[in-house]
């Protein structure tokens, strides 16, 4: 019955409807975009090492700001969460493999058109996007190079993918577990992902709404966003932070879930306050949907409604603390051991939350006014969203790269690389902060003379946290030639869950036959 | 796999609730958006022609009324209010020009859209006659000068001792015949 992969690479790869080969090939892409879209990332602070302009021109900078952020957003952490779910997500609710296998293939061989049709349009007349990776409107539309239709039709395709992707993810777990694994039982990263799904497929839709009125706007003569013919451009920034706000808890929810099977592995304790996690869970799904113009406190909005979006967004602050406090509380007294998972993930927890306390501050809308875009918003966002995504999908493919591959990776590598990566990053981060309280704005490819040392500092950071990086990848490609060989299913001593009860390597088929959970 | 008729109505169910979401951002969106806006007067916003009535005119309080003019990105065009300011008691009509000239030598048509602050003013600001209504061709080194009609209502909060017109002037030349006179 059951039978191996297909022997032709092409065939095995391009028309697999496995969920493990599919997982892989959205954690290599996800890696080769992440690879990318840290190049962006090196090309800008190149530049901002030194005052003056010394590399490239303005208007490159600018489309390397947006293309970096578009790239990191929706190629690189987005694509490596979806991979870590259709790995995972069948192995932990004892499934033989997500529910929709075909449109499993479609979703994913969507995203490397996608991310061509996007990245071609640097080498164009006119070059990439430039508008930043929010893309207000008019600068998206009356001031965009004409490349802005290959950017559309590229998100277009992105949110496809991501809808698509969603909805198999919800009928799997939805339909597919096993006898006796009810919903309060399902491990918390298939918890977080399913309200992530939810929350993509309500709206991703909102985004692809937005820039199909940007194509209306530029070729259609319609004013959607043209106050010349009746539109309004702070819509644009509604829809689109409609959007964009949930799409920031679509990120970290999953890293959320990630973590939240990591930490009690390594505290060998079961998670503390399994259930007031999952609520929390979808009390951050649902307050994320109610608090996006927090986003543009500076568009003149009345004092009631800034008072209501501060007040809302504070709010946030209660079930994230819930999370925090029980992933501190799982530690608490529990036998710990630092592997590089564990290392990672503790790093998560410490600065995710530092990131949260600057996102307090952003809240509070009087204060908004100063730090608005600025650096110190550059440098809260990444502390969420580098120190929280991107630590915590790092930490998950440490922690499952041994059942995934039946081989070990090298502690002594994987510490090393997140000593780097750690340090590395507060270099990079921590001095944004200092640059956006004195005033630096954000999107520019020069600044004033006080501001250098501090940016010297951040690019320094910035290269070495490149470099921890390259470390990962040959960590990973070394563990998959030529680690050390384990069989053992439980890999981890201390960790619980249907994956670990197949065979290390996973065969390619696993729960062809539901397991009983009891 | 047995379950797939479920799969499929899940799939269904999804796919649906995805395009609703879609059809809810291009076609509810805007006009909520629009709606929310004047309902509340944010956006600074005026309504549309209004239709003088009866009403008195409440001559024991004086607002300063100003009129503030701005060519949108780089249209060529004078565009100033030949007076600044002017006192007005609320429900008295009172009417200003503004004056524009074609610089260029080419046929253009523009639009001015209108804004007043502060916000909870805008709903108390009534153009009986606007060139705003309507969009303004002038031909080549042509000039004009343009009439607007208002009254402040005697409702408008007492809070408010002084309001500003603003209009920002739009290049549509190439948007006609898109038809954009409806807009106010």
């Amino acid at each position: 019955m059951a039978h191996g992969p297909s022997q032709n690479f092409f065939s095995r790869w391009l028309f697999s409807t496995n969920h493990k080969d599919i997982g892989t090939l959205y954690l290599w892409f996800s890696f080769a975009m992440f690879l990318l879209g840290g190049f962006f990332a090196m090309v800008i602070r190149a530049e901002l090492f030194q005052p003056g302009m010394q590399l490239i021109k303005p208007e490159f900078f600018v489309q390397m700001t947006t293309m970096h952020g578009l790239v990191m957003v929706f190629g690189a952490i987005m694509p490596a969460f979806v991979g870590l779910a259709n790995w995972m997500i069948p192995m932990m609710i004892g499934a033989p493999d997500m529910a929709l296998p075909r449109m499993n293939n479609l979703s994913f061989w969507i995203l490397p058109f996608a991310f061509t049709i996007l990245t071609s349009t640097l080498f164009m007349e006119g070059g990439g996007p430039n508008f930043g990776w929010t893309f207000y409107a008019p600068l998206s539309t009356t001031y965009a190079p004409d490349t802005v239709n290959y950017f559309i039709f590229g998100v277009h395709m992105m949110g496809a993918s991501s809808i698509m992707g969603s909805i198999n993810i919800i009928a799997t777990v939805m339909n597919m577990r096993a006898p006796g694994m009810t919903y309060m039982k399902m491990p918390l990263f298939v918890w977080t992902w399913v309200i992530t799904a939810f929350l993509l497929v309500a709206v991703m839709p909102v985004l692809a709404g937005a820039v199909t009125m940007m194509l209306m706007d530029i070729n259609f003569g319609t004013s959607f966003f043209d106050a010349a013919g009746g539109g309004d451009p702070v819509l644009f920034q509604h829809v689109f932070w409609f959007f964009g706000h949930p799409e920031v808890y679509i990120i970290i929810l999953p890293a959320f879930g990630v973590v939240s099977q990591i930490i009690p592995t390594f505290s060998r304790k079961p998670l503390f306050g399994y259930s007031s996690m999952v609520y929390a869970t979808a009390s951050i799904a649902f307050l994320s949907f109610i608090v996006w113009a927090h986003h543009m406190f500076t568009v003149g909005m009345p004092i009631a409604g800034e008072l209501y979006f501060m007040y809302a967004t504070m709010l946030i602050a209660v079930p994230t603390g819930v999370k925090v406090f029980n992933w501190i509380t799982t530690m608490y007294k529990g036998a710990l051991t630092f592997e590089t998972p564990m290392l990672f993930s503790i790093a998560f927890v410490i600065l995710f939350t530092f990131g949260g306390f600057t996102g307090m501050m952003l809240s509070i809308a009087a204060a908004d006014t100063q730090y608005h875009d600025t650096y110190f918003v550059v440098a809260h966002f990444h502390y969420v969203m580098v120190a929280g995504a991107v630590f915590s999908g790092t930490a998950a493919v440490y922690y499952w790269l041994p059942k995934w591959c039946g081989r070990m990776y090298d502690e002594t590598m994987g510490k090393v690389q997140f000593w780097i990566a750690f340090i590395a990053f507060n270099i990079t981060f921590m001095p944004q902060h200092f640059l956006g309280l004195a005033g630096m704005p954000r999107r520019y490819s020069d600044y004033g003379l006080q501001f250098t040392d501090w940016n010297m500092v951040s690019s320094i950071g910035a290269f070495l946290y490149g470099g921890a990086q390259l470390l990962f990848l040959y960590n990973v490609i070394r563990t998959i030639g030529w680690g050390k060989p384990i069989d053992d299913p439980q890999v981890w001593e201390g960790a619980e869950g249907l994956e670990w009860t197949v065979p290390t390597p996973a065969p390619f088929h696993t729960f062809s036959t539901p397991p009983v959970v009891k | 796999m047995s379950r797939t008729s479920t799969h499929g109505g899940l799939l269904i169910k999804l796919l649906m609730g995805a395009v609703a979401m879609f059809a809810f951002a291009i076609f509810v969106l805007p006009p909520l958006y629009d709606l929310f806006c004047e309902v509340t007067g944010i956006g600074g916003k005026t309504g549309g022609a209004y239709t003088a009535s009866e009403i008195t005119i409440d001559t024991s309080r004086k607002v300063e009324v100003q009129f503030v003019a701005t060519n949108n990105a780089t249209i060529p065009w004078d565009f100033y209010p030949t007076e600044h300011k002017v006192f007005v008691h609320p429900g008295e009509s009172r009417e200003i020009t503004f004056f524009a000239r074609n610089k260029t030598s080419n046929d253009m048509v523009a639009q001015a859209i209108p804004n007043v602050l502060p916000n909870n003013a805008a709903d108390y600001f009534h153009k009986t006659e606007c060139f705003c209504f309507n969009n303004q061709p002038l031909g080549a080194g042509e000039q004009a000068e343009l009439a607007v009609v208002f009254v402040l209502d005697p409702d408008l909060p007492v809070s408010v001792n002084a309001v500003t017109l603003s209009y920002t002037l739009f290049d549509i030349t190439d948007r006609i015949p898109m038809q954009v006179s409806q807009i106010q």
